[in-house]
Protein backbone atom coordinates (compact mmCIF):
# COMPACT_ATOMS: atom_id res chain seq x y z
CA UNK A 1 0.00 0.00 0.00
CA UNK A 2 2.72 2.48 0.97
CA UNK A 3 4.86 1.93 -2.26
CA UNK A 4 1.53 2.66 -4.27
CA UNK A 5 1.13 5.86 -2.18
CA UNK A 6 5.25 6.75 -2.95
CA UNK A 7 4.55 5.90 -6.38
CA UNK A 8 1.80 8.42 -6.96
CA UNK A 9 3.75 11.09 -5.22
CA UNK A 10 6.39 9.80 -7.63
CA UNK A 11 4.50 9.98 -10.46
CA UNK A 12 2.85 13.35 -9.65
CA UNK A 13 6.22 15.24 -9.41
CA UNK A 14 7.70 14.02 -12.49
CA UNK A 15 4.62 15.65 -14.04
CA UNK A 16 4.80 18.74 -11.87
CA UNK A 17 8.23 18.39 -13.34
CA UNK A 18 7.76 18.33 -16.76
CA UNK A 19 4.77 20.63 -17.06
CA UNK A 20 5.98 23.33 -15.23
CA UNK A 21 8.99 23.19 -17.53
CA UNK A 22 11.53 23.19 -14.84
CA UNK A 23 13.03 19.92 -16.37
CA UNK A 24 13.51 22.29 -19.66
CA UNK A 25 17.27 22.42 -20.33
CA UNK A 26 16.58 25.82 -21.96
CA UNK A 27 15.10 27.10 -18.67
CA UNK A 28 17.75 26.40 -17.01
CA UNK A 29 20.01 28.27 -19.18
CA UNK A 30 17.70 31.84 -19.01
CA UNK A 31 17.48 31.34 -15.15
CA UNK A 32 21.41 31.59 -15.32
CA UNK A 33 20.98 34.15 -17.90
CA UNK A 34 18.39 36.24 -16.08
CA UNK A 35 16.15 36.30 -19.08
CA UNK A 36 13.05 35.28 -17.26
CA UNK A 37 11.37 35.57 -14.14
CA UNK A 38 10.14 31.98 -14.41
CA UNK A 39 12.07 29.11 -12.90
CA UNK A 40 12.44 32.18 -10.09
CA UNK A 41 8.87 32.24 -9.45
CA UNK A 42 8.70 28.65 -9.57
CA UNK A 43 11.59 28.00 -6.89
CA UNK A 44 10.23 31.53 -5.10
CA UNK A 45 6.59 30.40 -4.58
CA UNK A 46 7.85 26.55 -3.39
CA UNK A 47 9.95 27.88 -0.99
CA UNK A 48 7.21 30.32 0.26
CA UNK A 49 4.68 27.51 0.49
CA UNK A 50 7.03 25.46 2.06
CA UNK A 51 7.86 27.19 4.73
CA UNK A 52 4.17 27.99 5.76
CA UNK A 53 3.69 24.44 5.41
CA UNK A 54 6.85 23.24 7.75
CA UNK A 55 6.03 25.78 9.94
CA UNK A 56 2.71 24.67 9.89
CA UNK A 57 3.88 21.09 10.97
CA UNK A 58 6.02 22.60 13.58
CA UNK A 59 3.52 24.89 15.52
CA UNK A 60 0.71 22.42 15.38
CA UNK A 61 2.84 19.52 15.85
CA UNK A 62 1.54 17.65 13.13
CA UNK A 63 2.33 14.09 13.20
CA UNK A 64 2.32 11.96 9.89
CA UNK A 65 -0.26 10.11 8.38
CA UNK A 66 0.87 7.08 10.60
CA UNK A 67 0.85 9.06 13.65
CA UNK A 68 4.49 9.61 13.90
CA UNK A 69 6.12 12.58 15.02
CA UNK A 70 7.89 14.76 12.78
CA UNK A 71 11.16 15.70 13.56
CA UNK A 72 13.39 17.73 10.97
CA UNK A 73 17.06 17.20 11.60
CA UNK A 74 18.54 20.71 11.31
CA UNK A 75 21.95 20.31 9.22
CA UNK A 76 24.68 20.24 10.12
CA UNK A 77 26.92 23.46 10.06
CA UNK A 78 29.57 23.50 7.98
CA UNK A 79 30.94 26.39 5.06
CA UNK A 80 33.06 24.66 2.78
CA UNK A 81 31.38 21.53 2.04
CA UNK A 82 28.26 23.63 1.44
CA UNK A 83 29.53 26.01 -1.10
CA UNK A 84 32.43 24.03 -2.75
CA UNK A 85 29.80 21.28 -3.35
CA UNK A 86 27.16 23.82 -3.89
CA UNK A 87 29.48 25.54 -6.64
CA UNK A 88 30.55 21.89 -8.31
CA UNK A 89 26.65 21.17 -8.64
CA UNK A 90 26.20 23.65 -10.25
CA UNK A 91 28.63 24.20 -12.87
CA UNK A 92 27.26 20.62 -13.92
CA UNK A 93 23.31 21.77 -13.31
CA UNK A 94 23.83 24.12 -15.75
CA UNK A 95 25.64 22.16 -18.42
CA UNK A 96 23.60 19.14 -18.02
CA UNK A 97 20.42 21.52 -17.44
CA UNK A 98 18.91 18.98 -15.09
CA UNK A 99 19.20 18.34 -11.28
CA UNK A 100 18.62 14.57 -10.39
CA UNK A 101 14.78 15.36 -10.56
CA UNK A 102 14.39 16.49 -13.82
CA UNK A 103 17.12 13.76 -15.15
CA UNK A 104 15.09 11.11 -14.66
CA UNK A 105 11.58 13.04 -16.17
CA UNK A 106 13.42 13.56 -18.74
CA UNK A 107 14.74 9.62 -19.41
CA UNK A 108 10.95 9.00 -19.03
CA UNK A 109 10.06 11.39 -21.38
CA UNK A 110 12.18 9.74 -23.99
CA UNK A 111 15.17 12.21 -23.91
CA UNK A 112 17.68 8.99 -24.32
CA UNK A 113 20.69 10.97 -23.94
CA UNK A 114 20.06 11.91 -20.83
CA UNK A 115 20.46 7.96 -19.76
CA UNK A 116 24.51 9.27 -20.04
CA UNK A 117 23.84 11.65 -17.39
CA UNK A 118 22.91 9.41 -15.15
CA UNK A 119 25.30 6.96 -15.18
CA UNK A 120 27.59 9.65 -14.65
CA UNK A 121 25.66 11.19 -11.98
CA UNK A 122 26.07 7.82 -10.34
CA UNK A 123 29.14 7.60 -10.46
CA UNK A 124 30.28 10.89 -9.53
CA UNK A 125 28.40 10.03 -6.53
CA UNK A 126 30.85 7.05 -6.36
CA UNK A 127 33.81 9.24 -6.80
CA UNK A 128 32.73 11.25 -3.79
CA UNK A 129 32.66 8.39 -1.69
CA UNK A 130 36.04 7.31 -2.78
CA UNK A 131 37.74 10.64 -2.14
CA UNK A 132 35.34 12.11 0.89
CA UNK A 133 37.64 11.63 3.59
CA UNK A 134 40.23 13.63 1.72
CA UNK A 135 38.15 16.64 1.20
CA UNK A 136 37.82 19.40 3.33
CA UNK A 137 34.35 20.06 4.48
CA UNK B 1 -9.84 21.43 -18.67
CA UNK B 2 -7.18 22.50 -21.92
CA UNK B 3 -5.01 24.22 -19.11
CA UNK B 4 -3.57 20.44 -18.67
CA UNK B 5 -2.18 20.59 -21.92
CA UNK B 6 -0.77 23.78 -21.82
CA UNK B 7 2.54 24.67 -19.74
CA UNK B 8 1.80 25.16 -16.05
CA UNK B 9 2.49 28.83 -14.63
CA UNK B 10 5.10 29.24 -11.86
CA UNK B 11 2.56 30.39 -8.88
CA UNK B 12 0.87 26.87 -9.54
CA UNK B 13 3.99 24.49 -10.39
CA UNK B 14 6.02 26.19 -7.21
CA UNK B 15 3.22 25.25 -4.64
CA UNK B 16 2.39 21.82 -6.02
CA UNK B 17 6.37 21.33 -5.60
CA UNK B 18 5.87 21.67 -2.13
CA UNK B 19 3.00 19.80 -1.72
CA UNK B 20 4.93 16.65 -2.76
CA UNK B 21 7.68 18.10 0.06
CA UNK B 22 4.51 18.22 2.63
CA UNK B 23 3.27 14.44 1.35
CA UNK B 24 6.66 12.99 2.16
CA UNK B 25 7.31 14.57 5.56
CA UNK B 26 3.38 13.37 6.05
CA UNK B 27 4.38 9.92 5.29
CA UNK B 28 7.64 10.45 7.60
CA UNK B 29 10.12 10.82 5.09
CA UNK B 30 12.26 13.48 4.02
CA UNK B 31 11.97 15.22 -0.12
CA UNK B 32 15.70 14.61 -1.47
CA UNK B 33 16.36 13.28 -4.94
CA UNK B 34 20.18 12.89 -5.00
CA UNK B 35 20.14 10.75 -2.32
CA UNK B 36 18.81 7.99 -4.94
CA UNK B 37 22.26 8.10 -6.66
CA UNK B 38 23.91 7.03 -3.19
CA UNK B 39 21.74 4.28 -2.90
CA UNK B 40 22.15 3.02 -6.37
CA UNK B 41 26.00 3.23 -6.13
CA UNK B 42 25.21 0.98 -2.73
CA UNK B 43 23.31 -1.26 -5.07
CA UNK B 44 25.73 -1.56 -7.46
CA UNK B 45 27.95 -3.09 -4.53
CA UNK B 46 30.15 0.28 -3.87
CA UNK B 47 29.85 -1.09 -0.37
CA UNK B 48 32.87 -3.25 -0.95
CA UNK B 49 35.03 0.20 -1.62
CA UNK B 50 33.42 2.76 0.91
CA UNK B 51 32.12 2.58 3.63
CA UNK B 52 30.18 5.81 2.61
CA UNK B 53 27.96 3.14 0.75
CA UNK B 54 27.37 0.62 3.59
CA UNK B 55 24.04 0.94 4.49
CA UNK B 56 20.94 -0.70 4.35
CA UNK B 57 19.81 0.36 1.10
CA UNK B 58 15.88 -1.61 1.54
CA UNK B 59 15.79 1.73 4.05
CA UNK B 60 15.63 4.02 0.69
CA UNK B 61 13.49 1.47 -1.29
CA UNK B 62 10.58 4.22 -1.01
CA UNK B 63 12.81 6.96 -2.29
CA UNK B 64 13.69 4.53 -5.23
CA UNK B 65 9.79 4.35 -5.77
CA UNK B 66 9.15 7.77 -6.00
CA UNK B 67 12.15 7.69 -8.83
CA UNK B 68 10.36 5.18 -10.74
CA UNK B 69 7.09 7.67 -10.68
CA UNK B 70 9.54 10.46 -11.77
CA UNK B 71 10.10 8.64 -14.78
CA UNK B 72 6.80 7.51 -14.93
CA UNK B 73 5.56 10.79 -14.12
CA UNK B 74 7.73 12.14 -17.12
CA UNK B 75 6.73 9.85 -19.85
CA UNK B 76 2.81 10.47 -19.14
CA UNK B 77 3.53 14.69 -18.77
CA UNK B 78 5.40 13.91 -22.52
CA UNK B 79 3.09 11.38 -24.09
CA UNK B 80 -0.43 12.49 -22.95
CA UNK B 81 -0.80 15.85 -21.16
CA UNK B 82 1.31 18.01 -23.92
CA UNK B 83 0.03 18.75 -27.30
CA UNK B 84 3.17 21.16 -27.57
CA UNK B 85 6.55 21.20 -25.81
CA UNK B 86 8.21 24.21 -27.06
CA UNK B 87 9.94 26.44 -24.65
CA UNK B 88 8.87 30.21 -25.44
CA UNK B 89 12.10 31.87 -24.82
CA UNK B 90 12.91 35.65 -25.18
CA UNK B 91 14.42 36.69 -28.28
CA UNK B 92 17.52 37.65 -27.19
CA UNK B 93 18.11 34.03 -25.04
CA UNK B 94 17.22 32.30 -27.94
CA UNK B 95 19.23 34.69 -30.43
CA UNK B 96 22.15 34.03 -27.96
CA UNK B 97 21.76 30.47 -27.73
CA UNK B 98 21.69 30.27 -31.53
CA UNK B 99 24.99 32.06 -31.92
CA UNK B 100 26.27 29.21 -29.45
CA UNK B 101 25.01 26.46 -31.80
CA UNK B 102 21.95 25.60 -30.34
CA UNK B 103 19.71 25.78 -33.11
CA UNK B 104 16.44 24.45 -31.57
CA UNK B 105 16.69 26.91 -29.09
CA UNK B 106 12.76 28.39 -28.82
CA UNK B 107 11.75 25.56 -30.54
CA UNK B 108 11.79 22.28 -28.88
CA UNK B 109 11.62 21.68 -24.89
CA UNK B 110 15.44 20.37 -24.88
CA UNK B 111 18.33 21.36 -27.26
CA UNK B 112 18.82 18.75 -30.43
CA UNK B 113 22.50 20.13 -29.87
CA UNK B 114 22.82 17.62 -26.76
CA UNK B 115 19.92 15.04 -26.62
CA UNK B 116 18.93 14.04 -29.66
CA UNK B 117 19.73 10.58 -30.71
CA UNK B 118 22.70 11.71 -32.67
CA UNK B 119 24.38 13.99 -30.21
CA UNK B 120 25.69 10.98 -28.54
CA UNK B 121 27.50 10.32 -32.08
CA UNK B 122 29.71 13.35 -31.51
CA UNK B 123 32.61 12.35 -28.77
CA UNK B 124 32.73 16.45 -27.82
CA UNK B 125 28.71 15.97 -26.96
CA UNK B 126 29.37 12.46 -25.03
CA UNK B 127 31.96 14.13 -22.83
CA UNK B 128 29.91 17.16 -21.97
CA UNK B 129 26.97 15.21 -21.21
CA UNK B 130 29.53 12.46 -18.68
CA UNK B 131 30.90 15.91 -17.22
CA UNK B 132 27.84 17.70 -16.37
CA UNK B 133 26.39 14.27 -14.53
CA UNK B 134 29.76 13.90 -12.82
CA UNK B 135 29.54 17.42 -11.58
CA UNK B 136 26.04 17.03 -10.48
CA UNK B 137 26.30 13.46 -8.60
CA UNK B 138 30.24 14.98 -7.48
CA UNK B 139 28.26 18.05 -6.10
CA UNK B 140 25.53 17.15 -4.87
CA UNK B 141 26.52 14.27 -2.53
CA UNK B 142 29.17 16.97 -0.77
CA UNK B 143 26.81 19.76 -0.74
CA UNK B 144 24.55 17.38 1.10
CA UNK B 145 21.81 17.33 -1.13
CA UNK B 146 20.45 19.20 -4.56
CA UNK B 147 17.65 21.50 -5.60
CA UNK B 148 15.02 19.31 -3.94
CA UNK B 149 17.00 18.74 -0.30
CA UNK B 150 18.62 22.23 -0.11
CA UNK B 151 16.79 24.83 -2.25
CA UNK B 152 13.43 23.53 -1.74
CA UNK B 153 13.52 21.44 1.80
CA UNK B 154 16.41 23.28 3.17
CA UNK B 155 15.14 26.58 2.25
CA UNK B 156 11.82 26.13 3.45
CA UNK B 157 13.27 24.75 6.66
CA UNK B 158 15.19 28.19 7.15
CA UNK B 159 18.64 26.55 7.00
CA UNK B 160 21.27 28.52 6.60
CA UNK B 161 23.77 25.41 5.28
CA UNK B 162 21.28 25.37 2.43
CA UNK B 163 21.24 28.78 1.94
CA UNK B 164 24.96 28.74 1.64
CA UNK B 165 24.55 25.68 -0.87
CA UNK B 166 22.27 27.43 -3.02
CA UNK B 167 24.62 30.54 -3.34
CA UNK B 168 27.21 27.62 -4.56
CA UNK B 169 24.91 25.90 -6.89
CA UNK B 170 24.14 29.94 -8.37
CA UNK B 171 27.56 30.68 -8.64
CA UNK B 172 28.39 27.43 -10.13
CA UNK B 173 25.77 27.56 -13.16
CA UNK B 174 26.01 31.33 -13.48
CA UNK B 175 30.88 30.46 -14.19
CA UNK B 176 29.06 27.99 -16.51
CA UNK B 177 26.68 29.74 -18.62
CA UNK B 178 28.88 32.60 -18.82
CA UNK B 179 32.28 32.19 -18.43
CA UNK B 180 32.83 28.20 -19.47
CA UNK B 181 29.94 27.86 -22.26
CA UNK B 182 31.60 30.37 -24.39
CA UNK B 183 34.86 28.21 -24.34
CA UNK B 184 32.84 24.71 -25.23
CA UNK B 185 29.90 25.78 -27.17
Amino acid sequence: MKSIIYLIIGVFFGIVLFKSEAASWFRIYEMFQFGSFHMYGIIGTAVITGTLLIQMIKRNRLKTFYGEHIYITPKEKKLTRYLLGGIIFGLGWALAGACPGPMFVLLGAGYLPMFIVIISAILGTFLYGLLKDKLPH
Amino acid sequence: MNWIYDSWPWYISGPLISLVMFLLLMMGKRFGMSSNLRTMCTLCGAGKTSDFFKFDWKAQRWNLIVVLGVIIGGAIANNYLSLNTVIPLETKVASDLKSLGFQSAGEAYMPDLLFSEDALKDPKILILLILGGLLVGFGARYAGGCTSGHAISGLSNLQIPSLLAVIGFFIGGLVMVHFIFPLIF
